[in-house]
């Protein structure tokens, strides 16, 4: 860890803009994590559930997410099925940024019995880094070309991200037990409009831009009509254009 | 209500998505095809949950002043507005909507 933080140190002056785009990436999330923790206890959750799910999921939108279904009335499985879908894409991150989790560095060492306590630190950074992967620290990783420029970059915003995500929404707890009416305050938007200002950036191709509506449809069509979470689960239905010959107005002939 | 196990549940798969990848790192390559079908479920899924989550309150209609809050947050998200200014902008018009007794 020391080591660590002594290249740290040294790749920071190398890469001056990444302790500045961090700390801007940081505030955007610091305040979907006052809303989050706002929002689920003014929604009537204990204190804890943000907060714990905050510390052991470590994934904003899929917390979001599960908290989304519960609050509709969802069921928990629900809300953790839904949560999980959304947590698929940390699997290829992995595969990304594998490289800058798992400490193998330099240092190297003689394998053997004398190393115990090297393997045990570098297991123990590995584990670390794992539940670090995130849409952020993966997007920063990715944006440099050198090894070490990309650790730094990973760990660097792994690890800020994680402190300030805790950080603000144990605040926003508080802030939300303390009010009255929540409401007023239109937190209940921030759910929704986090979760969108996530999705429109992938909605690149036409296809998916038809699934996606076409499962919202589906979801808010069922809604009156099954018990919540289900709809939600109804809409992956949606993925069902790709395969149905629906090519967009722009293919001739058809794969059919 | 969201019981601990629930919690726990989600943290042990997230957790598991999380450190098969680098667990699996040069040994496996994940089919193209693969990948788009994660990436397309997981924005699927955003796009419905957003629709339900604006629109809906247990089996009803939400109301008008959440959706036109989201719908606001949407149009800024879209023009790459900064994620605190979509965020606030959801809960302002949203919150000034039932300032003005729109609800």
């Amino acid at each position: 860890m020391w080591t660590l933080w002594r290249t740290s140190r040294a790749a920071w002056r190398r890469d001056a803009a990444l302790l500045r785009d961090v700390g801007l990436v940081g505030l955007a999330d610091g305040i979907v994590g006052l809303s989050f923790g706002a929002a689920a206890v003014a929604g009537g959750l204990p204190w804890w559930v943000p907060v714990a799910m905050s510390l052991l999921v470590f994934a904003g939108g899929s917390q979001i997410a599960a908290v989304g279904v519960v609050l509709a009335g969802g069921s928990p499985l629900a809300a953790v099925a839904a949560g999980a879908v959304l947590n698929t894409r940390l699997f290829p991150y992995g595969l990304a940024v594998a490289d800058v989790v798992t400490s193998d560095g330099a240092a190297g060492g003689v394998p053997g019995r004398r190393n115990i306590g090297v393997a045990v630190r570098r297991w123990l950074v590995r584990l670390i880094g794992t539940h670090l992967i995130t849409d952020e620290s993966v997007a920063f990783a990715l944006r440099r070309d050198d090894r070490s420029l990309r650790r730094t970059a990973f760990w660097t915003c792994g690890v800020a991200l994680f402190v300030i995500w805790n950080a603000c929404v144990l605040l926003g707890v508080v802030l939300g037990s303390a009010l009255h009416d929540t409401n007023a305050l239109g937190l209940d938007s921030t759910f929704p409009a986090v979760m969108l200002a996530l999705a429109l950036p992938t909605l690149t191709s036409r296809s998916i831009k038809v699934a996606a509506g076409a499962g919202a449809v589906i979801a808010v069509a069922l809604t009156p009509l099954l018990p919540a979470g289900l709809p939600l689960l109804a809409a992956l239905g949606g993925l069902g254009t790709r395969w149905s010959g629906w090519r967009g107005p722009q293919t001739v002939g058809g794969s059919r | 209500m969201m019981p601990m196990t629930a919690i726990v549940a989600l943290a042990a798969l997230t957790y598991a998505f999380r450190f098969t990848g680098p667990l699996l790192r040069g040994r496996v390559t994940v089919p193209a095809a693969a990948e788009r079908l994660f990436a397309d479920a997981a924005t699927v899924l955003l796009i419905a949950l957003a629709a339900t989550a604006a629109l809906t309150a247990g089996h009803g209609f939400a109301g008008w002043a959440r959706p036109a809050g989201v719908l606001v947050a949407g149009v800024l998200a879209a023009r790459r507005a900064p994620f605190p200014v979509v965020v606030l902008a959801a809960a302002g018009v949203t919150a000034l909507l039932r300032l003005a007794g729109v609800h």
